[in-house]
């Protein structure tokens, strides 16, 4: 049923179909919105969980992981500080292949202190072992929590994923969201079968310590779980679309790729107005597309090539910067695209909530086109 | 065998790592003073002085590390530790 | 590969502690109490590392280890998830001092404010022993350890023991003892009564390290008997934050303690040190006073 949602709201309330049976989580700008309206449906045994006020998100996440490897279907969400604290748990949970599923309302990470968007946070986990799922709308938002459960929760992958929405521009809007019915999630989204969990019945010791002999072993089969959910994604993208009718089959999504010279290449909310401005700019009869990333890990290389395989150069929108280098994201298209002879840039935007608009968009494909890039894009000259 | 995922195991393979070739004293009861209070048995940390069916106890030397604990709390001192030959 | 014989200890043969280790004497007398209905969760640390080198578990219960502060958040989280899975396992946290007293307090407090049905057992063997014997906030009054050795101006550790079951108390907990490997069957019950007793709970257990303390293998038991002989370590029973049972001792004077063990040594010798030893004295006679364990001869 269609409805006017704030993007908080609809994030849980489809976590709520999905039937956790433990949630712990703490309050984080601009993440409060999902947990208080989630206590709010277990205070209204609106949904069967237990949720934990924990003291800290470190123990948020610590809890989870106990929590799945009990053999409970787990949810926590978090953003910034909060995803930092987690760290050491974050990679953790990977390696003990929990299929935990976090919401992560991106926001950048200080200092200086800023409750502001960026995606900062959650690619500072790039290499962390977790599945990125990075949405463009509410809706979006909403329907990635679905399939990241269904891709985690599968005994070929038994990974954790982050479910990435902008802070503030998503989490603090409302917009239209088509929201299943719990029937319909439920047929979707089966119940939680854990491939192995503790249980005084079937003893088994989780989270041993691994000597040389076998640390490498362990980690590259994460490597692979992470290469094997990427035809997962797509199965369970595939169905998605078959059963809600919108459509999640691939891990990036052109728009108005075809004939493009040009290509922006972006992740999360940006990618509604790089849509629009790439409108206006086709109106204008510059060849202009985009190709929106919503799989960061595991990274979509082979289909980012495949995608921008006819463009001339490359804009990749990166709102995060790995200091001393470039954006994480135009690095890594950069690498998906070494030999092909397309020239590719990397521009820094809207790093701690800084505004990106339809007319920025427009001047990046211009400097793009003249081959200018590489930078900061939108910088205050004059507090510099 | 394959790696079980998430580094777990399942319980038994500990005991395929034989501490026993650790040991320098050997513990050796004897049997006449003995009082089966089985104290040297509750003590031990690797858990490897049994008791036997005629109530008696024995060390599995595949695993005692020759510590000498229960040589030490053996009320009837019926153990004493023997330098091993090798 | 020759068949191994299957052993009927709940904490099997074949671990990797030292021999004489009070820490994995202390992990088989808790499972004799706990018996198999339980749920183990450990915090990196020696006994960690000594029971689970992948693929050989020491351990015949349900065990994880996650990391070396979280022990008490991943309880919360398993036993959230057994209330709703309606199951009944006992959840036995089991961590060293470094991961109670120091690094895991925030995970600890939340889960004992929360009021999680879990037991916490910290093994004490008072410093850091798997990275090679650094201090921690349970290390004691002067005893020298590699990062609070003893030299030409320094006697040693200069903070004085954490008060942690006092601390835990206070958060509510229903059930607080301190107990030691040297009285087996007093530790064995203290942990039964742990698990029983619904809420958090908590049970301290002085667990010599002859390779930390510097003394024989065999001397384990001896000396944490004389730790409380000497009144520098108590055991007792809170319960509801009270004090309601403490063991007690005809005293002797510390240096029986002390003068046998390598972390003491610098307090004997080049010249030996009455005034420090008369400190911990002090503390002794402190202990006995607060918990009044003195046992007094007729007059």
């Amino acid at each position: 049923m269609m409805e006017i949602m704030e993007g908080s709201h609809a994030v849980a309330e489809i976590v709520k179909y999905c039937r956790p049976q433990v949630i712990a989580a703490y309050p984080i700008t601009p993440q409060t919105h999902i947990v208080e309206a989630l206590a709010q449906m277990v205070a209204n045994c609106e949904i069967d969980a237990e949720y934990i006020t924990v003291e800290s998100e470190f123990s948020a996440l610590s809890a989870c992981l106990g929590a799945s490897a009990a053999g409970s279907r787990v949810y926590s969400a978090t953003t910034s500080q909060g995803l930092a604290l987690m760290f050491e748990v974050c990679f953790n949970v990977a390696g003990m292949r929990q299929p935990v599923v976090m919401s992560i309302a991106n926001r950048s990470l200080g200092a200086p202190l800023s409750i502001w968007n960026d995606q900062q946070d959650s690619i500072s986990l790039r290499d962390s072992g977790w599945i990125q799922l990075y949405a463009e709308d509410n809706q979006e938002a909403a329907d990635l929590h679905l399939i990241a459960y269904r891709v985690c929760e599968d005994h070929s992958v038994l990974l954790p994923a982050f479910v990435c929405f902008d802070g503030f521009i998503l989490s603090h809007t409302y917009e239209p969201v088509d929201m299943p019915t719990q029937e319909e999630v439920d047929g979707y989204l089966p119940p939680f079968v854990p491939y192995q969990r503790l249980d005084a019945k079937d003893p088994l010791s989780m989270g041993m310590y691994a000597t040389p002999e076998y640390y490498m072993e362990f980690r590259y089969e994460i490597d692979r779980a992470m290469q094997r959910a990427k035809q997962v994604l797509v199965r369970a993208g595939t169905e998605f679309s078959e059963q809600f009718g919108r459509d999640y089959t691939g891990l990036v999504e052109g728009y108005r790729l075809d004939g493009a010279d040009t290509a922006l290449v972006a992740m999360g909310s940006i990618c509604g107005t790089v849509k629009d401005a790439v409108d206006e700019m086709r109106d204008a009869g510059k060849k202009v597309g985009l190709l929106k990333i919503r799989t960061f890990r595991p990274f979509p290389a082979p289909e980012i090539a495949d995608a921008l395989r006819d463009v001339g150069t490359v804009a990749v929108l990166d709102k995060n910067i790995s200091l001393g280098n470039s954006g994480a994201v135009g690095t890594e298209v950069k690498a998906a695209l070494y030999g092909s002879g397309i020239r590719v840039l990397d521009y820094i935007i809207g790093l701690g909530g800084r505004d990106v608009r339809k007319e920025d968009i427009a001047k990046i494909v211009d400097l793009a086109e003249k081959g200018e890039g590489d930078m900061f894009y939108g910088l205050r000259t004059e507090v510099l | 065998m394959p790696l079980q995922v998430g580094c777990a195991a399942r319980p038994g393979k500990a005991r395929e790592n034989k501490t026993g070739a650790w040991r320098v004293f050997r513990p050796v009861v004897e049997r006449e003073v003995c009082t089966k209070c089985g104290m040297c048995a509750l003590v031990c940390p690797e858990g490897c002085v049994e008791e036997t069916e005629d109530e008696t106890y024995v060390v599995d030397l595949d695993y005692c590390k020759g510590c000498g604990i229960c040589a030490e709390v053996c009320p009837k001192k019926a153990i004493r530790m023997e330098r091993e030959e090798k | 590969m020759a068949e191994v014989r299957q052993g009927c200890e709940l904490f099997e043969s074949g671990h990797r502690a030292c021999g004489g280790c009070g820490p994995a004497l202390a992990a088989r007398l808790l499972l004799k109490a706990t018996g198999e209905n339980v749920i183990i969760v450990a915090s990196t640390g020696c006994m960690e590392v000594f029971s689970t080198p992948y693929p050989e578990t020491a351990w015949k219960v349900p065990w994880i280890h996650s990391l070396f502060e979280n022990a008490a958040a991943v309880a919360s989280g398993i036993d959230a998830a057994l209330k709703k899975q309606g199951r009944d396992e006992k959840v036995v946290c089991v961590c060293g001092d470094g991961a109670t007293f120091d690094i895991g307090v925030l995970c600890i407090s939340g889960a004992f404010e929360r009021g999680h049905d879990i037991t916490y057992i910290c093994y004490d063997n008072e410093a850091y022993m798997n990275t090679g014997i650094q201090r921690s906030g349970a290390t004691p009054y002067d005893a020298s350890t590699t990062t609070s050795p003893a030299g030409r101006c320094s006697l040693g550790n200069v903070h004085q023991k954490k008060d942690m079951p006092g601390i835990l108390a206070a958060h509510g907990a229903p059930y607080v003892a301190t107990a030691s490997v040297a009285f087996p069957n007093d530790f064995m019950q203290k942990v039964e009564r742990a698990v029983n007793t619904p809420g958090p709970t908590y049970v301290q257990v002085h667990a010599p390290c002859c390779t930390g303390w510097g003394f024989e293998s065999g001397e384990t038991l001896a000396i944490g008997k004389l730790a409380i002989e000497t009144g520098l370590w108590v055991n007792y029973e809170m319960v509801d934050g009270e004090v309601v049972k403490a063991k007690k001792v005809r005293r002797k004077p510390v240096e029986e303690y002390l003068s046998r063990q390598r972390r003491f040594r610098h307090l004997f010798k080049p010249v030996r040190r009455d005034d420090e030893i008369a400190k911990i004295q002090a503390i002794a006679d402190r202990n006995a006073e607060k918990f009044g364990i003195d046992i007094r001869r007729k007059e």
